[in-house]
């Protein structure tokens, strides 16, 4: 137990000396959270909408000024000329056009029936579709006006009313930070434990090592323990900048947090040092796990939902630790679970921890 | 100087694990991101609790189901248990439907319909209300009779990508990541690699002049990303029925250009990395997250606040895959994107001079 | 080790790596407190015999015994009782003298108070006293080599394999280091060394040569010249060289 502990200092040593990592571990990771945190939204504020009013009434006035109003767009153009729009599609300066055709308001008072033309730029399906509801709603509620106007009993027979729980005002920062912090704790963890004993073997000082008596689980716990530390510290620091900074509230025991992180971080760590076992460079060992981890990470529910990807893929996240990470420490935090609801991803996740311990303890090699 | 480049090319090429990775990575992530990813809502598992249970609210609860938006997610029996729901994560939204539903409806009463999200996904959650109070006053206004009231329909028409794919989203940003990752990382851990084990003073005694020298390591990956960007390509061409509505040498140049200015930045990284596990954190955090995050790929720039969208103006990926996605979706010519390009340019050319720059003052 | 006057026993190792044999029933003993010297061109197949020898390789067949134990299976004994040098450099570069000795020290499970007292002793040996806490990569390679030794018998090992320990440093460097070698082997260390340079093969109490994965030679210095009728050991290599082309 002893030898752990002079491979435990070492690694320190190693680390603090390195005058490029210690910013790179410590303060861009928390820049990042800062930054990136902001990035990810997909709360639409700007729509850029361009109005070809071919009409130009009353009515159709009126439905333009109900655009106006929201605070969702930014009108870039008025024209009665629908080619213009087109051609702002089409150089990517605007989201949407709506086109109202003429005699907009002249359907509408005769025959009760008009129509307008909405078109999205919709590469970006899902923001198209945002902005598509939007923009159908305030068309909506133009109408809905128009039908006061006229007939004031009239309305909607059902009464429907929506709450939103844990997070009221709908913000998307309180959802991704959690979710952040876990991607920026798992590429720490993964990328230093994948790196390290793989520079070793470049360096040549694992033979060195080799030739001691060092026990193989002495020494692999002797590699990951100094990260598996640093990464804990940086969750610490993230969670009270989501807590202070961001304001995310942390509703669930931060002591399930942290145990659920430990067992994790094995995890992750496990599959860096695996990957590390069964290379020869840092470059191909860096190669790998970045491989793994933007697989994980794009499949793991952190910018996309889960429950909309297919079966098979769905199957292949029960690999995935970041899923099962991302999911815990947003339920933990945002919902209060406890201990009792989380105890199913508990178990898999500790079972995955031991399971890659094992497989680079057996994979290490010190007699080839 | 040919000697030194084929050296470098069959350093790379020779070793298997990392070439199956190179050209297996593009192949499935492309797969990967085309069938798994979606930012669709569909199959959400909620709940209803029915306190009426009468013909109508069951012909309700029908329709929210057919829907395709939701399944039924574990059942619970009462209000109170809500939250527990919500705890362990088995329910996304609740609907409450109160009691008397058919016979409130009959009196015009209007019975209360209740719509309980988990919004600790607000995105989710927004949507699915959203979907569920509109098939709600679908089913209503369905039993009340017209009364010839004015109705604006409005035509929705999504340009460029009619289904909503979101293959068409991934796949410029794919492609932007991977040219990326393997100009940009890859060299500035080859070239990083070279000084932490001390053969770069090798090279740099030889006859070769130092631009020769990096010219020669940074080649092959020329090379290989230019060969994943065109798999990538024919792969969504043919497996996703992704179109190429404009020139696909224009879009070939447009990945050099982007490719030369990945290299150059992935030598600047590695004249000013002291090892190659910085030069790999450096790339991993200055390169990969901002390429991800901040050029538009997932998360639109125009709802980034103004501080993040400046910031957004220097990610390189930003302006390559407006190009890439102007190109291949658009059909637009040059005349439409000159300035992204100018831009790229300009960029590769500010990398190039400062570590050329960088270089020199480490040799004298 | 108790009961046996050998150190090292070698019985027929054979190593292959696919089609190529690095090593051809190679057959030797090495005595307890000897000095062996395993000479040979590069490539001769000396390091993989070594790292065999040391629990790194595992030979294809043959016979094989260190300190006693057998390669195939009690590496790990074997391993208490050897230190090595390898022929590529391996102090960590990024920590100070004083730290790489608590780290290796600490690794072979010796006590603070042993790891101070040989660092300490070491620093002395070597009148490098001031630089304790100076890093290796500060370091010119002379002193490194020096160092690296220290480190490989920093436990006072049975047997100490060194890799080419004297690639590449100066002369004088290199009488130092056999100075030290020399003082190894009175405190009854039995060292077990790889040289590509003939004259120091005189410096041994035996040695072999390899030549092409084969032993071709073996016995005192003065003896192999004698048989190959030559006045220094580069001749006796020359026409062993000769013979084998």
């Amino acid at each position: 137990m002893r030898t752990i502990f002079y491979i435990v200092q070492k690694e320190f040593l190693q680390i603090f000396r390195n005058r490029m990592m210690l910013p790179i571990i410590f303060v861009i990771p928390v820049v990042q959270l800062l930054i990136l945190s902001y990035a990810v939204t997909f709360e639409i504020k700007n729509i850029r909408l361009f109005i070809a009013d071919s009409d130009n009434s009353v009515a159709s006035r009126n439905l333009s000024s109900h655009l106006r109003s929201s605070p969702f767009y930014n009108i870039v153009d008025e024209t009665p000329d629908p080619s213009v729009g087109t051609d702002l599609l089409q150089s990517g300066k605007i989201h949407q056009m709506l086109v109202i055709p003429r005699g907009f308001e002249k359907d509408l008072a005769l025959a009760n029936k008009a129509q307008v033309q909405i078109i999205t730029d919709a590469i970006n399906g899902s923001a198209a579709a945002l902005m598509n509801s939007y923009t159908m709603s305030v068309v909506n509620d133009y109408n809905r006006a128009i039908i006061a106007e006229i007939a004031p009993d009239a309305g909607q027979p059902v009464a429907v009313t929506w709450s939103y729980w844990f997070n009221p005002e709908l913000d998307y920062k309180t959802y991704m930070v959690p979710g952040i912090l876990v991607l920026l704790v798992t590429i720490i963890g993964m990328f230093l434990s994948g790196m390290n004993v793989v520079r070793e073997k470049e360096t040549g000082t694992i033979e060195q090592i080799n030739v001691t008596p060092i026990r193989k689980f002495e020494f692999i716990a002797g590699k990951l323990i100094p990260f598996w530390i640093i990464a804990l510290f940086e969750l610490a620091f993230g969670l009270i900048l989501a807590k202070f900074v961001f304001n995310i509230p942390i509703l669930g025991n931060v002591f399930l947090i942290f145990s659920v992180a430990s067992v994790y971080l094995i995890a992750v760590m496990g599959i860096g040092l695996f990957i590390s076992t069964i290379t020869d460079t840092q470059q191909q060992s860096m190669f790998i796990a970045w491989f793994v981890l933007v697989i994980f990470i794009l499949m793991s529910g952190l910018f996309t939902p889960v429950e909309s990807m297919p079966q098979w893929a769905r199957n292949l996240n029960l690999l995935n630790p970041i899923a099962y990470f991302i999911a815990i420490i947003r339920m933990i935090m945002l919902k209060g679970s406890v201990f009792q609801d989380i105890i199913n991803n508990f178990l898999i996740l500790s079972f995955y921890g031991l399971s890659m311990l094992l497989l680079s303890v057996w994979r290490y090699r010190k007699t080839t | 100087m040919k000697r030194f480049v084929i050296k470098e090319f069959l350093h790379i090429f020779r070793d298997i694990r990392s070439m199956v990775i190179l050209f297996g990575m593009p192949i499935a992530q492309v797969l990967l991101f085309g069938f798994a990813i979606t930012n669709e809502v569909k199959d959400v598992r909620i709940s209803v609790i029915d306190q009426s249970n009468d013909q109508h609210s069951l012909a309700l609860t029908q329709k929210l189901y057919a829907s395709g938006y939701f399944i039924d997610g574990e059942d619970i029996p009462s209000v109170t248990l809500i939250e527990e729901g919500f705890r362990k994560g088995v329910t996304k939204m609740v609907v409450v439907i109160g009691p008397g539903f058919a016979s409130k409806l009959a009196t015009g009463e209007k019975p209360p319909v209740q719509l309980i999200a988990d919004a600790s996904d607000p995105n989710t959650a927004s949507l699915i209300t959203t979907y569920a109070s509109g098939i709600i006053s679908d089913y209503s206004r369905g039993l009340m009779p017209g009364k010839g009231l004015p109705v604006i329909s409005a035509e929705p028409r999504m340009l460029y990508n009619p289904s909503l794919k979101s293959v068409y989203m991934f796949v410029p940003g794919i492609i932007t990541i991977l040219l990326m990752l393997v100009s940009a990382m890859m060299t500035s851990i080859s070239i990083a690699r070279e000084k932490e084990l001390g053969t770069m003073e090798v090279l740099l005694v030889s006859p070769l002049k130092p631009v020769e020298i990096v010219a020669g390591k940074v080649m092959p990956y020329v090379v290989l990303s230019f060969i994943n960007a065109v798999t990538i390509l024919v792969l969504s061409y043919f497996v996703f029925d992704m179109p190429v509505n404009g020139s696909v040498l224009l879009l070939l140049a447009e990945s050099v250009l982007f490719i030369l200015l990945a290299l150059s930045l992935g030598i600047l990284i590695s004249t000013i990395s002291n090892s190659q596990q910085t030069a790999m954190m450096l790339s991993m955090f200055a390169l990969m997250l901002p390429t991800i995050l901040l050029s538009g790929f997932i998360f639109p720039i125009e709802n980034m606040p103004d501080v993040l969208q400046w910031i957004s103006l220097i990610m390189p990926p930003r302006w390559f895959i407006v190009i890439v996605k102007s190109i291949m979706l658009k059909g637009t010519g040059i005349a439409f994107f000159w300035k992204e390009t100018l831009i790229l340019v300009a960029m590769t050319v500010v990398f190039l001079a400062a570590s050329v720059k960088k270089f020199n003052i480490r040799l004298a | 080790m108790q009961t046996s006057e050998y150190a090292i026993e070698a019985h027929g190792l054979v190593k292959k790596f696919g089609n190529f044999v690095a090593n051809d029933h190679l057959t030797f003993d090495v005595k307890k407190g000897e000095i062996f010297g395993f000479l040979g061109a590069n490539g001769a197949g000396k390091t993989t015999a070594m790292k065999i020898l040391c629990g790194l390789l595992l030979p294809t067949s043959g016979k094989i015994k260190v300190a006693g134990f057998d390669v195939y299976t009690q590496t790990n004994l074997i391993k208490k009782h050897i230190g090595y040098m390898s022929q590529k450099f391996s102090l960590y570069e990024d920590l100070s003298i004083e730290e790489n000795f608590r780290f290796y020290g600490g690794i072979y499970g010796l006590s603070r108070k042993q790891i101070a007292e040989r660092t300490s002793t070491m620093l002395k040996k070597l009148d490098i006293e001031p630089l304790r806490k100076s890093l290796i990569s500060s370091l010119p390679l002379g002193i490194r080599q020096k160092l690296a030794f220290s480190v490989a018998i920093i436990h006072s090992p049975g047997i100490v394999f060194l890799d080419e320990p004297t690639g590449g440093v100066d002369p004088i460097t290199r009488r130092q280091f056999w100075e030290m070698i020399y003082e190894a082997s009175e405190q009854g260390i039995t060292v077990f060394v790889t040289t590509h340079y003939m004259d120091e093969a005189e410096y041994c109490n035996r040695v072999s040569i390899m030549v092409d994965g084969r032993i071709e030679a073996l016995g005192t210095p003065g003896e192999l010249k004698k048989k190959f009728d030559a006045t220094d050991m580069n001749q006796v290599f020359l026409k062993l060289a000769r013979k084998a082309g």
